[in-house]
């Protein structure tokens, strides 16, 4: 299917109109109808991201803070140079990768795994479709509080199911296990989104080719590896975007669970601290910039890398 | 050939298991948790079921129903979220009527834009938007709110309606006009409910993102006036403030959990559909 919108109608109006020029005019009408029916939206999302946007890149050159407004004084690019020469930063940077890096790896395999059970399963299709979208419907807050009190020693139940860990082990104490703990909130609440966008994919696959392979003598792992990943690399690499992107922006899990303690704070948790909790609106601004910069890098990289065509993935021409 | 079958379908089964445990077990334990009473948590009481004693019957959901400030949110979060999701999507429509029907210049525009915007770091904009809010008088109000969740849902809107459109057999339009309709009829009568099952999903999609939404909840409000839920809970330190009251906290979760599981029950074929139709499905 093309997106070159209606297909049937468009040629029989030109025939009827009869004369180029009115065919024209038609078309000119319509052009004037279709921008006048996206503009409230254009406006809308420009009002809230781009303006600010742009509001953000000036204030990023002064030194502002909102606990002394009179003192702004325009500073040029200190703010960066702050922001990029304090170690701090590049730590946050680290830990939100590894984040991204780690939750997104997990669940795409996981939800690999749930798309083909989704897919082969008959009986009780319904149940499992809802019991998935639970997750996914879930406040990212009460996931957190949820896994936080599931972890903790005195109350949670993780330290008495798991065999390896001593019962008063405490997951909030040090980097690596308050990180583990987070990452499973997040994986926890995600993957069903993961999956089920996998499970688009995989719907799109031809059975045809699959049996084909199977009367070749391809085994189970050969058909998976040769014929159902290529198939579906568009759906997955579009999943991986989103995900990718979205895991980048973590900020309610670590709220919730640590409030940034212990090494786990993210880049826009830092962000977050600078602009609301401490009013430091100029150096806000900058890392406010430069989040949205590795954003769109990271955007960017994997469109490149893995080449990701998002018109394809919606079927556009 | 058959223990291969069965085996294949013993490891779908176990399939399900395994989704339905993943599912389901955090959601079993906040429940369990909202039951266990506040002595037994101050004191300590590991467990996946409350020990016996440490039951505290519907008490937490007294306790907290009981609070002024989470009534206060509740009531927040469904006004600002219900108000951002009619709007939204009665904006996304027009917009995705465009361009699943019209030609015009600016079409890739808007989906770029649209595209953007989804991928757009939340916590980035929160910074200005508070500044700005602050000289509006928009801060700590509900159109405060409304205002960025509606242009935060309009990309997902507009993709998954416009995949929705694109799929309405339009001609038939013109067929009831032949066969005698009016036009007006024609658009009631065809038009109509061949496309509300897409703006069905797309409102539920707005909805579950503005009730779950907690950087703009947090950071353009400071008192009850327009908190909604999310914010609520992670500022609900109850008397001790070293002491969390986590199965009172975790009352208050499953009351806020409510409204989305009895959404996901009735309308989980629409959710699935308008989730991959934006993404994946043409």
């Amino acid at each position: 299917m093309t997106a070159t919108a209606p297909p049937p109608t468009e040629p029989e109006r030109a025939t009827r109109a009869g004369h180029k020029a009115q065919a024209s005019d038609r078309a000119h009408a319509e052009a004037r109808l279709g921008q006048r029916l996206v503009a409230p939206a254009i406006i809308l999302m420009l009002v809230v991201t781009a303006f600010p946007m742009l509001r953000a890149l000036y204030l990023s050159l002064f030194s502002y803070s909102l606990t002394s407004p009179d003192d702004r004084e325009f500073i040029w690019f200190d703010n960066y140079a702050v922001a990029l020469s304090d170690g701090l930063f590049w730590k946050d940077t680290a830990v939100t990768v590894l984040y991204m890096l780690v939750t997104v790896a997990i669940e795409l395999v996981i939800g690999f795994v749930f798309a083909l059970v989704m897919h082969r399963v008959i009986f009780a299709r319904g149940v499992i479709r809802t019991s998935i979208l639970i997750p996914y419907g879930i406040i990212t807050v009460v996931s957190g509080f949820a896994w936080q009190f599931a972890f903790t020693a005195n109350n949670g139940f993780v330290n008495s199911w798991l065999p390896f860990v001593d019962a008063g082990f405490n997951w909030f104490g040090e980097t690596t296990p308050a990180i583990v703990a987070i990452c499973v909130s997040e994986i926890w609440k995600t993957t069903p989104f993961m999956s089920l966008l996998l499970l688009a994919g995989l719907a799109q696959v031809s059975e045809d080719m699959i049996e084909a392979a199977k009367v070749d003598g391809a085994t189970w792992w050969q058909r998976l590896w040769r014929v159902i990943l290529p198939n579906m690399r568009a759906a997955i690499m579009v999943a991986v975007l989103f995900r990718a992107l979205d895991a980048y922006r973590i900020f309610d899990n670590i709220f919730v669970m640590t409030a940034g303690a212990v090494d786990t704070e993210s880049i826009s948790f830092l962000t977050y601290r600078q602009t609301i909790e401490q009013f430091q609106l100029g150096i806000g601004s900058a890392l406010s910039v430069l989040l949205f910069l590795s954003v769109l890098a990271i955007a960017a990289l994997i469109v490149k890398l893995f080449r990701v065509d998002l018109a394809a993935a919606r079927q556009e021409g | 050939m058959a223990s291969k079958l069965n085996l294949r379908s013993l490891g779908t089964a176990l399939g399900c298991l395994l989704i339905l445990a993943w599912c389901l077990l955090p959601v079993v334990w906040i429940v369990s948790l909202s039951f266990k009473s506040q002595i037994a948590i101050t004191n300590g009481s590991p467990g996946f079921f409350p020990a016996d004693g440490d039951g505290a019957g519907w008490q937490n959901y007294k306790d907290v129903w009981d609070n002024d400030q989470f009534r206060r949110a509740i009531f927040n979060s469904i006004g600002i979220s219900l108000i951002a999701t009619v709007l939204s999507v009665m904006i996304a429509t027009l917009a995705a009527y465009a361009i699943a029907r019209l030609e015009f210049t600016g079409k890739k525009l808007v989906l770029t834009m649209a595209l953007v915007i989804a991928m757009f770091p939340v916590v980035s904009l929160v910074g200005p938007l508070f500044d700005m809010w602050r000289t509006l008088h928009l801060y700590d109000t509900w159109p405060g709110l409304i205002i960025p969740y509606m242009s935060f849902t309009l990309p997902l809107a507009i993709w998954t309606l416009s995949a929705f459109f694109r799929e309405i057999p339009w001609e038939m339009e013109q067929a009831a006009q032949v066969d005698g309709a009016t036009s007006w009829q024609a658009f009631r009568r065809v038009i109509v409910p061949l496309a509300a099952p897409g703006v069905f999903t797309a409102a539920i999609l707005t909805f579950f993102f503005a009730w779950n939404d907690f950087v703009f909840g947090i950071s353009l409000t400071s008192t009850e006036a327009a908190r909604p839920i999310p914010a609520s809970l992670s500022f609900f330190v109850g008397a001790d403030p070293f002491n969390r009251p986590a199965s009172l906290l975790a009352a208050g979760a499953v009351i806020s959990t409510i409204p989305i599981i009895v959404i996901v029950l009735i309308f989980q074929r629409k959710i699935v559909a308008g989730l991959t139709s934006g993404a994946v499905k043409g």
